[in-house]
């Protein structure tokens, strides 16, 4: 990849030294649903058929949820994390081109290394390179919409690709998406798994949107939207936005070294 | 004011809506882009353990077999052993055998499967011994938040009585549903599910 993001200064200047509670069970913190949809949420309808309605039975963290999938480089291509260039036929795509980048960090604040990241999204007329979405934009023949990069040992992750386009949905009979990118993230025990989605500072469609609003606490819904990083920007090249991601902290072991990554 | 303690807070999960297969499946959203892709099948021909077919489907609260529903699987080797640093226990471990895949629901007949390997019971930071089970996690349009479940295996009565987090479960009745069934078809162990998201046979699902 020719527009690789330089390496970056925290920009939290504030942000305590990561420290993880020493004495636990190597469980995760408790997950704190009041930050997260629910999952009965009418505004977004398909969400009403396919919540559970019986409360979910809490599982002290055993071995299961603890532990989780590794991955390594052996199991990512090189043009994995470049969506400019990962499908691309006799051209560029067509769009705004940027670099996404941040960190992946859990509830300490420390960073998540080597773990696995997927993203997927729209090309920049909305459309998805999916055969079942029907949307009239047409598709780009030099975009594919999807990648994957594994965190440095830092937590750090990047790609580049084209900013996605808004388009419309079938909730409302005028429901629009904001732009958005699909994010997939593992952690280091299957208990963080987690699915979310990245918007972008300034879209006007993010107030509107049925499945964004479905988170009620105002911080945890700004902290969805991706700033501007002009720092990270390639002059000539690509403008960049930053996006970190956190995972659930986790304790570390009775009476034990601490665990890698503790 | 006491001192923060500023930690942070963890990221709001979002659907992962009917276009998944893009990103963590392309092949089902119809296109071919990486070299590496991950898949269903959690065996190799190395690997050791009973190779069974894991098969079934997720119903919406009105009977309706989601066509869009992707599922990944966690588990641990025919050893009990899961492969990663945190499991300490006994059992050998196989480095070739990750013990995790992802399927999508077909999107004729909304089946879910996989080919992997029946898992051998657990032993718990207390000794305990865990009936052999499989972690269980779920996304589509309209699920906000992945659901957590788990299979256990139909033919472990013994030891499926003695789960503590089967026992978990206040209900006897809701424990059933957690239960694959197996049988036998062409000479392959097939273990079949039913993941109810809503109505009276209501899956259990948990806060991890």
């Amino acid at each position: 990849m020719n527009a690789q993001a330089p390496a970056l200064r925290d920009p939290r200047l504030n942000r305590p030294e990561p420290f993880t509670p020493p004495l636990g069970d190597g469980g995760f913190f408790q997950r704190d649903r009041s930050i997260h949809p629910p999952a009965h949420a009418p505004g977004y309808k398909s969400s009403v058929l396919r919540s559970p309605r019986q409360a979910l039975l809490s599982l002290e963290n055993s071995v299961s949820e603890i532990t989780g999938p590794v991955f390594g480089h052996n199991d990512l291509g090189p043009l994995d994390n470049d969506l400019i260039r990962n499908y691309a036929k006799d051209g560029d795509p067509v769009g705004e081109r940027i670099i996404v980048h941040g960190r992946v960090l859990d509830e300490t604040g420390r960073g998540v290394p080597n773990t696995l990241v997927e993203f997927w999204q729209a090309n920049a007329g909305g459309r998805y390179r999916h055969k079942k979405d029907t949307y009239l934009a047409p598709i780009d023949p030099n975009f594919g919409g999807c990648g994957r990069a594994l965190t440095d040992d830092t937590g750090y992750y990047y790609f580049r690709t084209v900013k996605p386009g808004p388009y419309p949905w079938r909730n409302y009979v005028n429901s629009w998406r904001p732009a958005h990118i699909h994010f997939s993230v593992f952690g280091s025990g299957f208990a963080q798994r987690l699915i979310t989605q990245m918007y972008f500072e300034g879209d006007p469609l993010i107030p509107v949107c049925p499945i964004l609003t479905t988170i009620r606490d105002k911080d945890a819904l700004d902290r969805l939207v991706a700033p501007l990083d002009l720092n990270a920007s390639t002059p000539f090249d690509s403008l960049a936005y930053r996006f970190d991601i956190v995972l659930r902290g986790q304790r570390s072991t009775y009476f034990e070294n601490r665990t890698e990554g503790n | 004011m006491p001192q923060p303690l500023n930690y942070l807070k963890e990221t709001a999960s979002q659907t992962a809506g009917p276009y998944v297969h893009i990103g963590l499946i392309p092949a089902m959203a119809g296109f071919d882009i990486f070299e590496k892709n991950f898949s269903n099948v959690l065996v190799t021909p190395n690997t050791q353990g009973e190779r069974i077919t894991l098969e079934g489907r997720v119903l919406d609260g009105s009977g309706t077999p989601l066509r869009d529903v992707l599922l990944e699987i966690w588990q641990a080797n025919a050893a009990g052993r899961y492969n990663h640093p945190a499991d300490r226990s006994a059992g050998a471990l196989e480095q070739e055998f990750r013990g995790w895949g992802r399927a999508g629901s077909d999107f004729d007949s909304a089946l879910v499967t996989f080919e992997t390997i029946k898992p051998g019971a657990i032993t718990d930071k207390a000794g305990r011994k865990c009936a052999p089970h499989v972690n269980v996690w779920i996304v589509a349009r309209g699920i906000n938040i992945g659901l957590n479940t788990r299979l256990y295996f139909s033919d472990e009565e013994a030891a499926n009585a003695a789960d503590p987090v089967l026992n978990l479960i206040e209900q006897p009745a809701r424990r059933k549903t957690l239960i694959a069934t197996r049988s036998e078809r062409a000479g392959k162990v097939v273990y079949s599910f039913t993941i109810n998201l809503q109505g009276p046979e209501e899956t259990v699902f948990f806060d991890v």
